[in-house]
């Protein structure tokens, strides 16, 4: 273990020149340390300031997501969604949804899948933001961090006039939503795109041509298309390997094939790449929430079948049946008919994949889900072993690690 | 989702597919014999017509409380063709005297930590895996804890808990107990 690499001055070198003697050292990052987003540790073993190996060790934030869901009634998994990408909770709880009711065979109502869509892409700007927002303060940049959560927190305000929470929104429920847009909230999100794009645009200026920003970020944890394919990245850090795949493109779901967007792609698979994805994206975003809210239809939000969704309440108050449906969701929970199924919606970072199993009862047997979060972590090693130790940190935020989708 | 490499899997390695069928999505499965597993992959991902590259997932169901339990469990594979726009899904039965599968993680990197989760999570093993340990738990923990006969409430904490009062969730299938 511990030879020294560097010894003595070689040939020429005066004393004062001479390489110092260095040993291999082993480092622990983490698990609490301000680069490690959410608690991973890192042990990182070093040549000098030269990464030799690294081998991120996760579960700290474990919460047995599955054995919890094991457990109880399909709709009562949807707080614990929230919690696995508790930047962008809307696209968990829409994702799990939209894969429970391909599980029943259901069809959402037009205006459901409209706000779904709006929903996931204000949230996607919002974990965007955040990843932004997080490189730049980590490499110093602490104004532009400030716009970006400046932004992002517009997004959360408007986020929580929809769904009542700030972050666990728990928003949805099988067969469309629990409630409709709110009173002018249409025009307050119009209205909050708008120094959106302001304070987007901000970030930047004020990153894209910093010198010392760029020089941290460029040809720094670089990672081939092959590569990349081969430990399962998607989202925007696969796309910054100019691979072409975004769910929304590939396998249309909701409103998509309606909207006008682009998918920005990079060319050099390396952390400024990801970083303009994302900056580019934002700019996609906010054209498909404008598109959708324009577009958006009249009607109902839910299905009306009460085997499936609650009754109203002046039916559960005022009819047999009402009483009956509503106590039988309640207690046995909505009774998915037993089969296997995998589906996939493009979350934040990357294809969000759920494959349930359901064994005819109010419960689910089995949700696996694939959280983008995941492979990406496990391709870290590969991104930065030989590399020096400091491009670990703009790394390790560039990928977006959440620690709840990770650990589950 | 992908009848046409199941189709070609078919044909290339007759004896591979146990069995296929279609599950509630209208997607294809194919049950692959162990032995076969190895080939199967290697032959999605390599061959230009198929293109399997992008790994998606591997998870394992324990099929203890289903109507026909044996085996007991379910190796799942999920694989992308971008090429193909289709998924591949696969999946392996492993009896539970024998929890024990050939890798996959010489043919795809992504499979080495998903391999790592299912050994943790479903105790079975992956003859071949470069670094089988577990990767959300650690290392003294007693038993795979998404196995069904696993109870919800058997809580090993490797520090002391504080004296919080449990909560009680309600009459899941092993929180009863």
């Amino acid at each position: 273990m511990a030879e020294p690499v560097d010894a003595a001055p070689q040939a020429g070198e005066s004393e004062l020149e001479a390489h110092l003697e260095t040993k291999r050292m082993i480092v622990n990052l983490g698990p609490s340390h301000p680069a490690m987003h959410g608690t991973v540790r890192m042990r990182v073993e070093l040549e000098g300031e030269t990464i030799v190996r690294a081998d991120p060790e996760i579960g700290f934030l474990h919460r047995g997501f599955q054995k919890s869901c094991e457990n109880v009634t399909w709709t009562q998994c949807l707080p614990y969604t929230d919690r696995l990408n508790y930047v962008s909770a809307l696209m968990n709880n829409f994702g799990f949804l939209n894969a429970v009711e391909k599980l029943i065979g259901l069809e959402i109502p037009e205006r459901a899948k409209f706000i779904r869509v709006i929903g996931s892409e204000l949230h996607r700007m919002a974990d965007h933001l955040t990843c932004v927002g997080a490189v730049a303060l980590e490499l110093g940049g602490f104004s532009a961090f400030l716009y970006a959560i400046e932004a992002r927190e517009l997004l959360v305000d408007r986020v929580t006039e929809l769904t009542g929470a700030r972050l666990t929104t728990t928003f949805g429920r099988v067969g469309g939503l629990n409630r409709d847009l709110p009173d002018g909230w249409v025009d307050k999100v119009l209205k909050s795109l708008d120094k959106i794009a302001l304070l987007r645009d901000e970030v930047d200026a004020l990153l894209t041509k910093n010198r010392i920003f760029v020089d941290r970020m460029k040809g720094t944890g670089v990672i081939a298309a092959e590569d990349a394919l081969d430990y399962g990245f998607t989202g925007p850090c696969l796309r910054a390997c100019g691979v072409n795949y975004d769910v929304r493109k590939a396998h249309p779901y909701w409103i998509y094939p309606a909207l006008d967007f682009d998918v920005p792609l990079g060319r050099n698979g390396d952390n400024f790449d990801r970083y303009i994805v994302r900056i580019e994206e934002l700019k996609q975003c906010d054209r498909m929430v404008r598109q959708a809210l324009s577009l958006l239809p009249p009607g109902p939000v839910i299905l009306d079948d009460w085997r499936i969704v609650l009754p109203p309440k002046p039916e559960v108050y005022g009819t047999i049946e009402g009483v009956m449906a509503h106590f039988k969701l309640i207690m046995e929970g909505i009774q998915v008919p037993a089969g296997e199924v995998y589906d996939c919606t493009e979350a934040a970072n990357g294809e969000l994949g759920w494959y349930l199993v359901s064994d005819g009862g109010g419960r689910p047997y089995k949700v696996h889900v694939r959280s983008p979060g995941f492979a990406i972590l496990a391709g870290v090693p590969r991104m930065i072993e030989g590399r020096m130790l400091a491009d670990l940190i703009p790394t390790f935020d560039t990928i977006n690690m959440i620690g709840g989708e990770v650990e589950q | 989702m992908s009848v046409f490499a199941l189709d070609r899997i078919a044909q290339k390695f007759p004896d591979a597919l146990a069995h296929r069928y279609t599950d509630r999505g209208g997607g294809a499965w194919g049950v692959v014999k162990p032995g076969a597993l190895r080939e199967v992959m290697s032959q999605l991902k390599n061959d230009p017509e198929l293109e399997f590259k992008l790994f998606l997932s591997a998870d394992a169901v324990d099929r203890l409380q289903l109507p026909d339990p044996a085996p007991r469990f379910e190796v799942v594979y999920l694989l992308r063709s971008l090429k193909r726009g289709e998924v591949a899904q696969l999946k392996v039965r492993v009896p539970e005297e024998a929890p024990e599968l050939p890798s996959v993680t010489p043919i795809f990197q992504g499979a080495n930590w998903w391999e790592r989760f299912i050994w943790d999570f479903y105790g079975i093993r992956f003859a071949g895996h470069p670094d089988l340990r577990r990767i959300l738990l650690y290392e003294e923990f007693k038993g795979h804890p998404l196995r069904k006969d696993y109870r919800l409430r058997d809580r090993q904490p490797l520090v002391p808990e504080r004296p919080l009062r449990d909560i009680f969730r309600g009459p899941g299938t092993s929180g009863a107990a």
